[in-house]
């Protein structure tokens, strides 16, 4: 693998974090972190979604008109969706319930439609798939990781094993959505200033 | 952006090509996954009812019926179980608009002389870790053996008998809601089909 | 009385942006000024009634009949960004002042998951068409009313010295937690 395709694939992992840097795709990012494995479940999709979408794209870009180019990228984007959402319906319920109206809402996630306008519709499908591979795993690490701090905060467990008693009080307020807002600062400032220390 | 008159034929022809490509695969993948999405919805059914009733050996999914409660507004479904043929319980679907995150369904079970068996709750948006908490059975275990004629079914701080889960006052309402509602009519049909 | 129960628990209680989370990107983009939060806030208002409207519409007159649910998503979202090209053509056409002051707003809706997500929960809790209608008015009033607040208190912050740690993003945030805190005391008046 040369550097540039290495650098396609990283960028999204660190340098360009599109939660944590980008701030990109706040809405499931917030809504859905209440826990790891919820946190988990939305990043895979979305990163489902966002490879299958930079793909095609990168395929189909040279025959799409400007003046359609946006509509296009939707209908593209649309569909995948659906197909992501019938699939987990049928095999992963239980997910399905719990992410409820933020799988048909990925159609709307900035990320997706932002890589495809900035990246997919300007690289070969290789580099595509490359990049659309990096920004869905740091899209899946943030989110796993900050649903991860808000169910430890919040409700003493992590990906579901309580590891406190019953009895003992928890953060109840982390799993509130105020604490999506706090637990997000907290990291996004130590993000920055571990960016600054470099 | 450049007023250059374009040719509408070719975006035209690209657009409803793209969007035939995607209502097929679309299709496809509905016809595919149709049979497993309604399956695994009978499925959290089944085991919903499973739960709540007493052993039974018929298909309760099989003799399912429509009941009404007393005022006749609302129509829920009522699944019965029989071991040997009797009549031993009978799960009730039951829902409530008024949880802390909207719609809540859940499955009430009841035995025949009229208690409480338990309940299970089949879809919810309640916070997790807080008013998801009503699925747990520290929650639960109240209600077991509890006769809604005779204890009053409601939380503590509405002078009732069961306690709330904590921070989740608005969940636990609306799940004992749901559980009157499935109960009015259970005992509907109950007295209806007694005078027969 | 169920419609003011509607209205009520949609702009308060179940806040759109502050405890559903939809709409999140405008809120924190478009929130430094008042004037362009209430300019954002009416152009979301209007884009939003006029698709669940016509969603609405069209689910019931085709997706449902023909049993073309599964094709909800995709219907959707291409209505709402027709629509929001077609409104965007038609203010600039007959009103350029209101186009100045709403115009540059509308292409940033149609990424906004606020609209689809009103549109598609609409469908979902199986209201009519007015009650659909009541609840999307008061979604946009609790979105308007949650963005212009908080543009308030960035108009403020602008004066305030902050800990250097906190600037920009962090202080926002933290901002959006304490507002989304106080909305959570209206949690009591659920129907």
């Amino acid at each position: 693998m040369n550097k540039k395709s290495l650098e396609n694939l990283t960028r999204g992992i660190f340098k360009e974090n599109p939660t944590f840097v980008m701030l990109l795709g706040m809405c499931p990012t917030l809504g859905v972190s209440t826990s790891a494995i919820n946190g988990l479940g939305m990043g895979l999709a979305t990163a489902f979604v966002l490879i299958l979408s930079n793909i095609g794209i990168s395929m189909v870009k040279n025959i799409i008109p400007d003046i359609i180019r946006i509509p296009s990228f939707i209908v593209i984007i649309a569909s995948f969706v659906t197909v992501i959402e019938m699939l987990m319906q049928a095999y992963l319920p239980q997910l399905y319930a719990a992410l409820g109206i933020y799988i048909p809402l990925i159609v709307v996630n900035c990320i997706i439609l932002g890589r495809a306008e900035a990246f997919a519709s300007k690289n070969n499908v290789w580099q595509s798939f490359l990049d659309a591979v990096g920004m869905g795993l740091g899209f899946t690490m943030a989110l796993t990781f900050l649903g991860a701090i808000r169910e430890i905060l919040g409700n003493g467990s992590l990906f579901g094993w309580s590891f406190v008693s019953d009895e003992t009080p928890t953060m109840l307020l982390f799993i509130m959505p105020p604490g999506a807002f706090l637990a997000l600062a907290a990291i996004i400032i130590a993000v920055n200033k571990l960016r600054g220390a470099k | 952006m450049s007023k250059k008159k374009q040719s509408l034929l070719r975006p035209l022809v690209v657009l409803v090509g793209i969007a035939s490509v995607s209502a097929f695969t679309l299709g496809y993948v509905y016809q595919i996954t149709e049979a497993p999405i309604k399956r695994a919805k009978d499925n959290r059914e089944l085991e919903a009812i499973a739960e709540v009733v007493n052993e039974f050996d018929n298909n309760p999914f099989a003799e399912k019926m429509k009941i009404s409660t007393s005022n006749k507004k609302h129509k829920l479904t009522m699944y019965p179980a029989r071991k040997d043929g009797i009549l031993n319980s009978v799960a009730v679907k039951t829902y409530t608009n008024t949880g802390f995150g909207g719609r809540i369904e859940l499955m009430a079970g009841f035995n025949v002389d009229g208690s409480i068996k338990s309940f299970k709750i089949i879809s919810s948006h309640e916070t997790p870790g807080l008013g998801s908490k009503v699925d747990e059975p520290k929650f639960k275990t109240q209600f077991q053996g509890f006769y809604p004629g005779r204890q009053i079914l409601k939380v503590r701080q509405d002078g009732g008998d069961i306690d709330a889960v904590t921070a989740a006052t608005i969940s636990s309402r609306a799940v004992l809601k749901a559980i009157e509602r499935a109960y009015d009519a259970f005992r509907t049909f109950n007295s209806g089909s007694n005078n027969e | 009385m169920a419609y003011i129960m509607i209205f009520i628990t949609a702009v308060f209680v179940n806040n759109i942006i502050l405890s559903q989370f939809l709409g999140i990107c405008p809120f924190l983009g478009v929130s430094k000024k008042i004037s362009t939060a209430v300019g954002m806030g009416l152009a979301v208002m209007f884009v939003m009634t006029l698709s669940t409207i016509v969603t609405f519409l069209i689910y019931y007159t085709f997706l449902q009949p023909y049993d073309l649910k599964f094709m909800t998503t995709v219907t959707f979202i291409l209505v709402i960004a027709s629509l929001v090209q077609m409104v965007e053509l038609i203010i600039k056409k007959t009103s350029p002042a209101l186009y100045q002051s709403l115009g540059i707003f509308l292409p940033l809706i149609t990424t906004n998951c606020a609209v689809l997500g009103i549109a598609l929960l609409t469908i979902q809790k199986n209201y009519t068409l007015l009650a659909g209608i009541c609840y999307t008015l008061a979604s946009a009033t609790g979105f308007t009313l949650a963005i212009v607040i908080f543009a308030g208190i960035r108009e403020r912050l602008e004066h305030a010295e902050i800990p250097k740690a906190l600037k920009g993003t962090p202080i926002v945030l933290i901002s959006a937690a304490l507002l989304s805190m106080a909305f959570m005391g209206f949690a009591g008046i659920s129907y």
